[in-house]
């Protein structure tokens, strides 16, 4: 019977052991900052002369750190959820993949067909 | 007073903005007023206000809810559909010498709210009433997973729906087209309150939308009841299901395009402008990747409704489940690789547009699919042709045809022909009232009985019906010819008089659809006059196959009062078929969520704060934002959020059910 199903979301939670240890959450935050200070450090030491170099480890870290607040944060895994949260993760990468490498090349096509270049003589790739 | 202490006061709100020189508008404004005043004193006179705030403004009852819904969307029915006949008339009378009765600034305004109240405030309204209804009941269960979080959206709704009704009567409404396109819905081509209107409408319209498919998502996925595996779920649940993961993985799209459209009219960024590096097909990019997986989002649940219907009226199971399901699934994820169908001539090029092509024509397999599937279960079936049978078919037969226009639009070349053309027009009006309207309907007549415990009138729904089949083809299959004759959408007036005639049987087609709504109307009201003729007293008036079949109609506050167990995928058919006993003791106390009041209150504090900044006024913007927060922070102190029903009266329900049941039990033996 579910007379206590409505309302009592909380009851389920201790079961589900999805709230994760102190362990997690220190790996996680010392993790974080370190994903964090590392990118930091680069753009401000400017150790790498070139920017698009920099600017590309920045996206990986950037990367990384999502990962690691999924696992030690938001506490998902395969298993958590009956395979849901999983399944909703692929989801949303396989829309936001569409979307943006979608749009990316939409536009630029888009930029490439469409758009005056400020020099006359580019015209006529048009 | 001085200008400057009255601008800030009142912004950019003075007493032009009021159209008193329209005598169109002040007309409407006087009916509205009248009929608004008539309705005000009525419910004051019959002492219903409180009834109405206990029992409906402040429920959390998903039953209730979903019924707002349906009543939000025929109520915006009519004001969209005044909008359409306006256009026809215009579009009919509009030849050389005769200007038409619409001044050109009044029927920009006229064909966008059309667009905007049809999709947003019409069409939504009534895929997420019928979901909101029937999908907790289909399931077993009691309420959705956050009853208040669906009060709370539907006002959010309804308080969208409010703020482009009053932009026909203070200020006016986007002069854009539905979509609002940059550059056009720039600041610096659209300066007045028009657009403003707009963005706050859709986006608090669009916070309700998104909460509530998060909510029925969860409720999905949590609140079954037990044995009903996802291949065990009912097709109508299945396709809310699917819908609803579009809302919440489209919306944000939609509310992000909007958020950077206001921050360009408000604080003067440059995304969709034309310099400063602004980019307006990045907007038309974006909005569409919202707006093509919208399209699903309205079809998919009607689906849903037609798999129901046929299943039920042919008394077959629904032919190729795993099929259907399974073609879902298909089109929720080809949903998002076709947006760029909708702008193949802003010039992405051959590569692109072949391949947006292409996606088009594979997504049409699914649905091809399931209309076969639907055909194969009325194949050798029993056919009963009630009222939500008729618009089944009669959907079928409209949507194959609109289905194929659109795979002529989805050719590219053929695109560069017919694109901004009435053929387009006529296309999605035949798939949108063909699918959507007709399939809101058969919903209607199938699940009227179980919310209200009476069947709808036949006679007078079957007038609506044909007037609604027959004034859609008269209406929209002249915009076909004329599209192909190349005529352009949104136009107010023409010079060719050979045109004329098809906008003329146009607007005959116009005034039949006006007959059947008035018709559907009228079908309420003898419905509601014979209601004990019509009486449902068995809960199953269709011989149904699903859950909801299995309790009283209409249900009680609590749906069940035991949990069912389910064993098939027709799981009350399966009851029905095994002799299943009702059980008719031992009720227990059942724990439900208590009706709230915060859910009207934000929203309407929502309005406040979209109006205010609608007309600048930034002082009004700010308080009601504070006062939002403050309210949603007392309301997360409310613990007085559930209440038991106690055993006693869960027994005496019951037990007027059992009674109510024993004389249909005595004719059925």
């Amino acid at each position: 019977m579910s007379a206590d199903t409505h309302g009592h979301g909380h009851d389920d939670h201790a079961a589900e052991g999805a709230h994760g240890t102190r362990k997690d959450y220190v790996i996680g935050f010392v993790l974080s900052v370190i994903l964090t200070a590392i990118p930091f450090g680069l753009v401000m030491s400017g150790v790498i002369a070139d920017a698009r170099i920099t600017a590309g480890i920045v996206m990986v870290f950037a990367l990384v750190q999502i990962i690691v607040h999924m696992i030690y944060f938001l506490h998902m895994n395969s298993k958590s959820e009956n395979g849901w949260t999983l399944m909703a993760l692929i989801f949303t990468i396989i829309v936001v993949t569409i979307c943006l490498a979608g749009s990316l090349w939409v536009m630029y096509h888009m930029n490439a067909n469409m758009m005056p270049s400020m020099a006359p003589g580019d015209m006529g790739g048009m | 007073m001085s200008d400057s202490f009255l601008k800030t006061i009142f912004g950019r709100l003075t007493l032009e903005s009021f159209p008193i020189h329209e005598p169109i508008l002040i007309a409407t404004f006087a009916g509205v007023a009248v009929g608004g005043v008539a309705v005000l004193a009525a419910l004051t006179w019959f002492k219903l206000w409180g009834y109405l705030w206990k029992e409906w403004f402040t429920s959390v009852d998903h039953k209730k809810i979903g019924i707002m819904y349906m009543v939000l969307g025929i109520v915006m029915l009519l004001r969209g559909f005044a909008d359409a006949l306006m256009m026809r008339a215009q579009q009919a009378m509009a030849f050389g010498a005769n200007d038409g009765f619409l001044p050109a600034h009044h029927y920009d305004q006229v064909f966008t709210a059309h667009g905007v109240i049809m999709i947003f405030f019409v069409a939504m309204p009534f895929v997420t009433g019928l979901m909101n209804y029937v999908v907790p009941l289909q399931i077993g269960a009691r309420d959705v997973s956050f009853p208040f979080l669906n009060n709370f959206s539907f006002w959010m709704t309804a308080a969208g729906a409010a703020i482009v009704m009053m932009s026909l009567f203070v200020g006016e409404f986007a002069r854009t087209g539905w979509l609002a396109m940059a550059p056009l819905s720039g600041l610096d081509y659209s300066p007045d309150v028009g657009v403003d209107y707009y963005i706050w409408a859709l986006q608090i319209a669009g916070v309700g939308t998104l909460l509530s498919g998060v909510n029925l998502l969860a409720t999905i996925i949590k609140m079954r009841a037990p044995g009903m595996g996802l291949m065990k779920m009912p097709i109508f649940t299945w396709s809310a299901l699917a819908t609803n993961v579009l809302i919440v993985a489209a919306f944000p799209v939609l509310t992000a395009v909007l958020a950077m459209l206001s921050l360009d009219r408000y604080v003067g960024t440059h995304f969709f402008t034309n310099t400063m590096g602004g980019n307006p097909m990045m907007y038309v990019n974006m909005i569409w990747i919202w707006g093509h997986p919208e399209v699903y989002i309205l079809i998919l649940p009607l689906f849903g409704v037609f798999s129901e219907v046929t299943s039920t009226f042919s008394g077959k199971r629904l032919f190729g489940y795993t099929s259907m399901v399974y073609a879902l699934l298909v089109i929720t994820i080809l949903a998002y690789l076709v947006w760029l169908h909708h702008f193949f001539t802003m010039g992405s090029g051959a590569s692109v547009n072949s391949f947006f092509g292409i996606t088009t024509m594979i997504i049409s397999i699914p649905t091809g699919a399931k209309i076969f599937n639907w055909l194969f279960t009325m194949y050798k079936g029993r056919i009963r042709f009630e009222l939500p049978m008729m618009w089944t078919i009669a959907f079928m037969i409209t949507f194959v045809i609109g289905g194929m226009t659109g795979v002529l639009l989805a050719v590219p070349p053929a695109d560069f022909v017919l694109h901004n053309s009435l053929f387009l027009i006529a296309h999605f009006h035949n798939v949108i009232i063909g699918g959507v309207l007709f399939g809101t309907f058969a919903g209607l007549n199938y699940w009227f009985p179980k919310a209200f415990g009476f069947k709808l009138d036949k006679f007078w729904g079957t007038i609506s019906f044909w007037f609604w089949v027959v004034g859609f083809y008269v209406a929209f299959m002249p915009l076909y010819v004329l599209g192909l004759m190349g005529v352009t959408r949104r136009l107010r007036h023409f010079d060719d008089p050979s045109l004329q005639i098809w906008f003329i049987i146009a607007a005959i087609g116009a005034v039949l659809i006006a007959i059947g709504i008035a018709a559907l109307l009228i079908q309420f009201y003898v419905s509601f006059r014979n209601r004990e003729a019509l009486r449902d007293t068995t809960g199953d008036p269709w011989n149904g196959r699903s859950l909801e079949w299995a309790t009283s109609s209409p249900p009680p506050a609590y749906n069940f009062a035991f949990t069912p167990v389910v064993h098939d995928l027709d799981a009350w058919y399966d009851m029905k078929s095994q002799k299943a006993v009702r059980p008719v003791d031992g009720f227990r106390a059942i724990h439900m969520p208590r009706n709230t009041g915060t859910g009207v209150i934000l929203a309407g504090l929502s309005a406040v704060i979209g109006v205010a900044m609608i007309w600048y006024m930034w002082w009004l913007a700010i308080l009601g934002f504070v006062a939002l927060l403050g309210v949603a922070i007392v309301h997360t102190f409310n613990y007085d959020r559930d209440y038991y029903i106690p055993a006693d009266e869960v027994t005496a329900v019951e037990n007027a059910r059992t009674t109510q049941l024993a004389p249909a039990m005595v004719g059925g033996a």
